[in-house]
């Protein structure tokens, strides 16, 4: 076992992921001898030289553009968006050609690309630079949607993305990058689209993904108090959804309750009200509810405490739920 | 310089040219062309070939057998004279108008044909051809073909990538990106723009107050004007472009200056925007019959090489649309295959569901 932060795992995941195959690169902005603004890629350009750790200009639609024509090209390109709001000019490129592409084809492309897009809120940081647009990803056919929420599965995940032959979408908790935890570096983890029971509990399921992870562990400790037993699941996967772990936890506990940064209108919490709702009708003691963002843009940093969902926030709504 | 690009007839611009409208031969100071009679025969061949698909499937969508089509009438000397220059290993990125480039790939017609039928969104296996797929957003493939000629430049090949896009195309970002991009990684593409004068409705004064060509320096590498209705010229210029990349020296700008002679697509009405008479100009600067008037004059080519021709463009004609009528159209299921390589457990959900319901009116 080996202690590493969030980011340190990513690192030590690509890098893994790097040696194993010639074909993978790297590119973004300030991904070479910066190592990117939250150090993600630190030293890798030292290591496997300029060619496969690539400076890009300074352009999004360009960098998953040129990524796109390396794949074709037969190599595995692994694209960092520095932050979360600077992918709309790459959108494009995800959505009409990106995820669309092998169908086009009829199967005879292939586009391994993996988009890394740091994530959300929480790090007092100006516009642009906290938001959670995994629905937009979400929605299009095409693409697989994931989030690591712990140093352990960002060192599974980001290489068992590497390897799979569709393109991927891969947020990274931004506020997380810092936390520490035992990482196995001989356990090949979960598959990558398969949920994860984070917590067993009896009372509740909270399902979150990415920075809410933490966020709803804290919030089901805190709950322990109380004498309720909360579950927590940890989606990893947003699409495919692993419908099963939820299906079963909520046929079990009776009671679910979503939690993201996103807003929770049309945000991806409706997609798991709506599925639980189909699958587990009958056990439920009460609908399905939702804690995320407002419907408002991201506020200015000194209100995001405000916007993100905390601990109360989690804990009021599991009340509520109960209130039924 | 003028602060409109002329795109008339009478006012022709800077330019390299080989073959005048006439037929007549002319030198340019930098770029020459050998050809054999044979070579010159088949390119005319190619040039009647691609007008004779072309307007077949104009005709198979006014009898409502393809949703649309996006005619090349005029744009065959760009297309054939470009394609003729690519080697096996070059890679082709097309807009979706490219038929001609297609023909030189040796990609079926009908496969062509079936995307605008609606049987697919394109049926061929790029790396089969070195043809890509078709691409409609506008200008998107510039980039993949950038990143196609990194690949290259990694791989210590010896090829080069060409890319297809309109004068439309070069207002957009990924067109700028991808010339910057090219420029930075000294990536071996050639950026091949038929400027056909009309972005649907729109002029190309809309576009650019500059010829398209200059563009190039702007970001460091050269551009340069060919007659798009000359086939010789086009051979000749995208030769050697393709050569420069493959030898290292970096991306070229071609900007061929040719004209859309119809409509943007068939859903078009082009007399709602433009002159009769400019067309009526552009006519006299055919792409094929100067070829024709050139064969003749030398006598490279008489009256049954001709008739030979025609004869194997109305076989060809025909043999389009029969096979493009018995496509069959895709089974229900066909929706939900190649979205992902690998297995995704909604996708699966979904179509067993809908095949289930789909069974529920057979019983």
């Amino acid at each position: 076992m080996t202690t590493l932060t969030l980011a340190k795992a990513l690192n030590e995941g690509l890098r893994r992921s790097m040696e194993d195959d010639p074909k993978v690169l790297l590119m973004g902005e300030d991904v070479g001898k910066l190592g990117g603004v939250f150090r993600v890629t630190d030293g890798l350009q030292k290591d496997f030289g300029e060619d496969r750790v690539i400076d890009t200009p300074l352009a999004e639609s360009g960098i998953i553009g040129t990524a796109i024509g390396l794949a074709l090209r037969g190599y595995r390109p692994i694209c960092e968006i520095q932050f979360d709001g600077f992918v709309f000019p790459a959108a494009d490129q995800i959505i009409t050609q990106l995820a669309k592409m092998p169908l086009r084809s009829l199967g005879t492309l292939k586009l391994p690309v993996v988009v890394r897009i740091p994530c959300g809120g929480g790090i007092g940081a100006v516009e642009h630079h906290s938001e959670s647009p995994e629905v937009y990803f979400t929605h299009t056919a095409g693409l697989r949607v994931v989030a690591c929420s712990n140093p352990a599965d960002a060192y599974t995940m980001i290489q068992d993305a590497v390897r799979c032959d569709d393109p991927i979408i891969f947020f990274e908790p931004k506020r997380r990058y810092w936390d520490k935890a035992e990482v196995d570096l001989a356990d090949p983890g979960l598959p990558l689209d398969r949920a994860r029971v984070v917590r067993p509990g009896r009372d509740v399921t909270l399902v979150a993904y990415g920075p809410m992870v933490k966020t709803c562990l804290e919030a089901a400790s805190a709950a322990e108090e109380d004498g309720r037993d909360i579950e927590v699941i940890d989606l990893r996967s947003l699409n495919p959804l692993d419908a099963e772990v939820l299906t079963e936890s909520v046929t079990r506990t009776g009671r679910c309750v979503v939690v993201h940064e996103a807003p929770v209108f049309t945000g991806f919490g409706a997609e798991i009200a709506a599925r639980v709702t189909e699958r587990c009708f009958y056990h439920l003691e009460a609908p399905v509810l939702r804690v995320g963002g407002f419907s408002t843009p991201y506020p200015p940093s000194r209100l995001e405490e405000h916007y993100l969902p905390d601990l109360d926030r989690v804990l009021d709504a599991v009340d509520r739920s109960f209130a039924y | 310089m003028t602060a409109h690009a002329p795109r008339g007839a009478d006012a022709p611009p800077e330019l390299v040219q080989l073959l005048t409208p006439e037929g007549e031969r002319v030198e340019h100071p930098d770029y020459d062309i050998e050809l054999t009679a044979e070579e010159v025969r088949s390119l005319y061949r190619d040039l009647v070939l691609v007008r004779r698909i072309d307007l077949e499937a104009v005709a198979l969508q006014r009898q409502g057998e393809l949703g649309l089509w996006a005619s090349l009438l005029g744009q065959e000397a760009a297309q054939v004279g470009s394609g003729r220059a690519l080697t096996g290993a070059d890679m082709a990125f097309p807009t979706y108008r490219e038929h001609g480039v297609a023909w030189c790939r040796d990609v079926d017609p009908v496969n062509l044909l079936a995307l605008f039928r609606g049987v697919n969104n394109g049926g061929w296996n790029p790396a089969e051809h070195n043809f890509h797929l078709y691409t409609i957003v506008i200008g998107s493939q510039t980039l993949h073909a950038v990143g196609y000629a990194m690949g290259v430049q990694r791989d210590g090949g010896e090829s080069a990538a060409i890319v297809y896009f309109g004068d439309g195309a070069t207002s957009q970002g990924d067109v700028n990106e991808s010339f910057i991009w090219a420029s930075v990684f000294n990536a071996p593409v050639v950026f091949f723009c038929q400027n056909n004068q009309w972005a649907i409705s729109e002029p190309l004064e809309k576009q650019s107050k500059i010829p398209l060509y200059k563009r190039a320096s702007g970001f460091g590498f050269p551009g340069i004007r060919v007659d798009g209705n000359d086939v010789f010229a086009c051979l000749a210029v995208t030769r050697r472009a393709l050569r420069n990349a493959r030898e290292g020296q970096g991306p070229t700008l071609i900007e061929a200056f040719t004209y859309r002679m119809g409509a943007h697509t068939t859903s078009d009405d082009p007399t709602r925007y433009r002159l009769a008479n400019e067309l009526e100009a552009w006519k006299l600067k055919d792409p094929i019959e100067r070829v024709k008037a050139y064969l003749f004059k030398n006598q490279l080519a008489d009256q049954e090489f001709f008739e030979k021709v025609d004869a194997e463009a109305d076989a060809l004609g025909k043999d389009v649309r029969d096979r493009c009528l018995a496509l069959p159209d895709p089974p229900p299921g066909a929706i939900f295959d190649h979205v992902y390589a690998g297995a995704h457990a909604l996708l699966d959900e979904e179509r067993e569901q809908y095949l289930t319901y789909l069974a529920g009116f057979e019983r």
